[in-house]
């Protein structure tokens, strides 16, 4: 990957700068990722235990940051399963087919990405809120979506519904469908082929997936917002709680819950790091095996 | 929005669906209709649905309504300093993402590993942590502030803060579009210019920077859509005065608060009309980008 850097010979000196310069830009980039990534983490921490730890245990046991912690955790228990199976769906029609619309298809499922959160909010406010689509309906039956759990669940599932789509869609189309025609030419149904030949394959692309989709699910904070009603204890998740705390100048408070959402993003990269050396070494292993397969179906 | 190694498996996809392939698939392996008719059920009710809404919702407005709503001085004020912040954010982006792409991908120090393992911070950060994170930090006695005070430098509930914030925002993008192009790149084609004379700066910009350009170009774009759109990092830093520091979404969420559902509305299709421009902007820039890698090999 990288040019080593003790001797240089004649053709490599073509392809690398000069040891000063190496320094000053890897100096500067560091410099860059210390201001804004080292620093912000840091300053979770610090601010979390300014009052130090007894303060900080304090701040997570209050009822309010419990119910912010398990309504976050059951909006990710239902988000993220959703989004997986739609996930796997669309990947498995997109990549082992072909039919007409299909780079269209693609896009769509890209489309909540591009669409800021707070809009992902109000677009659920306009067909479920009072003077929406079903707001005289759900009324009428005394249901509450929005200002209520259900809205939060619906706006996570929104923001976060291409991760694990848009994860396995090149996976399985890199893969082909040889191995999975093979096993129904063999005899084994639609789930078994999925079950013992496709999954296998995509689980470390999937687990990946599911990882980001779960960090956004339980961080969302924008489209959440605009759905939840801010009613603490009820319908506050994690983040809108941080942001209640902190408007309340309970600075420690704030940041104490803070600090597990970024413990959550610390376990995540390292999940994350994890999967992608692991499909490095893969890769590795592969490319010094001897070609045993044709390209090409027959 | 891709990891690195999303992006190292899309990069190894190659084009499918040969002929042969084509006609076989379809007829041998199952679920076709059921996994394509859940698709599309799915991706109707939870999003193209909802979306619509917006613009039926628009619709009913009269034109001068629509127009009152979304040319206010106010929401004026606010579409500028959302694009202007979002523009210098993304431009910081662009220089300092390549330049982190490029130590990562060719130089080698201690620490590496972990350095490109954070860049994915931000995607990982909830963005109402990275908002009071980066506040607690510049604000007059946080560790960056109480530098920055004494020269009469101020970030924090300013919209020099906002550009912070999405700075951080978008800072993984650039890297992770960069990156993987830039491993790819032949070093042959590096050592060809220089035998043939090339300075080591005539190398970059002539034959390196042209072959990374599409990607550079997806990464920023992907950056400055994400900082339109950001709400959750940048209110806690930005102060939200009216005319002066008030972004796009917040003007939706303040309207909101008044249950001026309509004009909340109208702002938002706004706000979305560019979101589906910047998605076929960058649609296109990745067609350059997959173009221009198919070529060179």
């Amino acid at each position: 990957m990288s040019a080593p850097s003790k001797t240089l010979g004649r053709a490599e000196a073509g392809t690398t700068e000069s040891a000063w310069v190496r320094r000053t830009l890897i100096g500067i980039a560091l410099a860059f990722m210390f201001l804004f990534l080292v620093l912000p983490l840091a300053a979770v921490a610090a601010e979390a235990l300014r009052k130090g730890l007894g303060a900080y245990l304090e701040a997570l046991q209050e009822p309010d940051a419990w119910s912010a912690i398990r309504l976050t955790l059951l909006t990710a228990a239902i988000a993220v399963p959703m989004n997986l199976v739609f996930g796997v769906a669309a990947a498995w029609a997109i990549a082992k087919f072909e039919f007409r619309g299909k780079a269209f298809l693609t896009t769509l499922v890209d489309l909540p990405f591009a669409v800021s959160p707070v809009v992902a909010g109000l677009i659920y406010v306009l067909v479920f809120g009072a003077q929406g689509w079903f707001g005289p309906w759900l009324q009428a039956h005394d249901i509450k979506i929005v200002f209520a759990v259900p809205g939060i669940v619906l706006a996570t599932v929104f923001v976060t519904f291409p991760f694990i789509a848009r994860e396995l869609i090149p996976l399985m189309q890199a893969q082909g469908t040889d191995e999975e025609q093979a096993a129904i030419v063999l005899g084994a149904t639609g789930w078994q082929t999925f079950w013992h030949v496709t999954l296998p394959n995509i689980k470390w692309g999937l687990l990946y997936g599911v990882i980001l989709c779960n960090a956004r699910a339980m961080g969302e904070f924008g489209a959440v917002s605009v759905v939840s009603g801010h009613i603490r204890g009820q319908t506050n998740t994690m983040p809108l709680h941080v942001e209640v705390l902190y408007n309340e100048y309970q600075s420690v408070a704030a940041f104490a819950v803070a600090s597990l959402l970024a413990i959550l993003a610390l376990v995540t990269l390292v999940i994350k790091s994890v999967i992608e050396w692991r499909h490095e070494r893969e890769m590795k292993a592969l490319a010094e095996l001897p070609p045993e397969r044709p390209s090409a179906p027959a | 929005m891709s990891g690195a190694a999303s992006s190292a498996l899309s990069s190894a996809a190659a084009p499918i669906g040969s002929a042969s392939a084509r006609g076989v698939s379809r007829r041998v392996l199952p679920g076709f209709g059921i996994t394509l008719g859940f698709s599309i059920l799915y991706l109707s009710l939870i999003v193209l649905i909802p979306l619509s809404a917006l613009f039926f919702k628009t619709a009913t407005m009269s034109w001068d309504a629509f127009w009152v709503a979304v040319s206010s001085p106010r929401v004026m004020a606010s579409y500028r300093l959302t694009f202007g912040a979002s523009l210098i954010a993304a431009l910081v982006n662009l220089v300092f993402g390549l330049l982190v792409a490029w130590v990562l991908v060719r130089y080698s120090f201690p620490g590496k590993r972990i350095i490109d393992a954070l860049v994915d911070l931000p995607f990982a950060l909830p963005t109402a942590v990275a908002g009071i994170s980066l506040t607690a930090l510049l604000a007059g006695n946080g560790w960056v502030g109480q530098f920055l005070e004494p020269l009469g430098i101020k970030l924090a509930f300013t919209p020099a803060g906002i550009v912070i914030a999405l700075i951080f925002i978008g800072l993984p993008f650039v890297v992770r579009t960069v990156q993987p192009v830039l491993e790819d790149t032949e070093k042959e084609l590096e050592e060809a210019a220089t035998s043939l004379g090339a300075t080591r700066l005539q190398t970059f910009t002539r034959v390196i920077l042209p072959s990374i350009t599409p990607a550079l170009l997806t990464g920023f774009a992907m950056a400055f859509a994400r900082a339109i759109g950001e709400y959750g990092s940048v209110i806690f830093i930005a102060g939200n005065m009216p005319m002066i520091s008030e972004i796009t979404p917040l003007i939706i969420i303040g309207k909101l608060e008044q249950y001026d559902y309509a004009g909340a509305t109208a702002v938002a299709l706004v706000m979305l009309l560019i979101s589906f421009v910047l998605l076929l902007v960058i649609n296109g820039l990745q067609g350059w980008k997959r173009r221009r890698s198919e070529a060179t090999k």
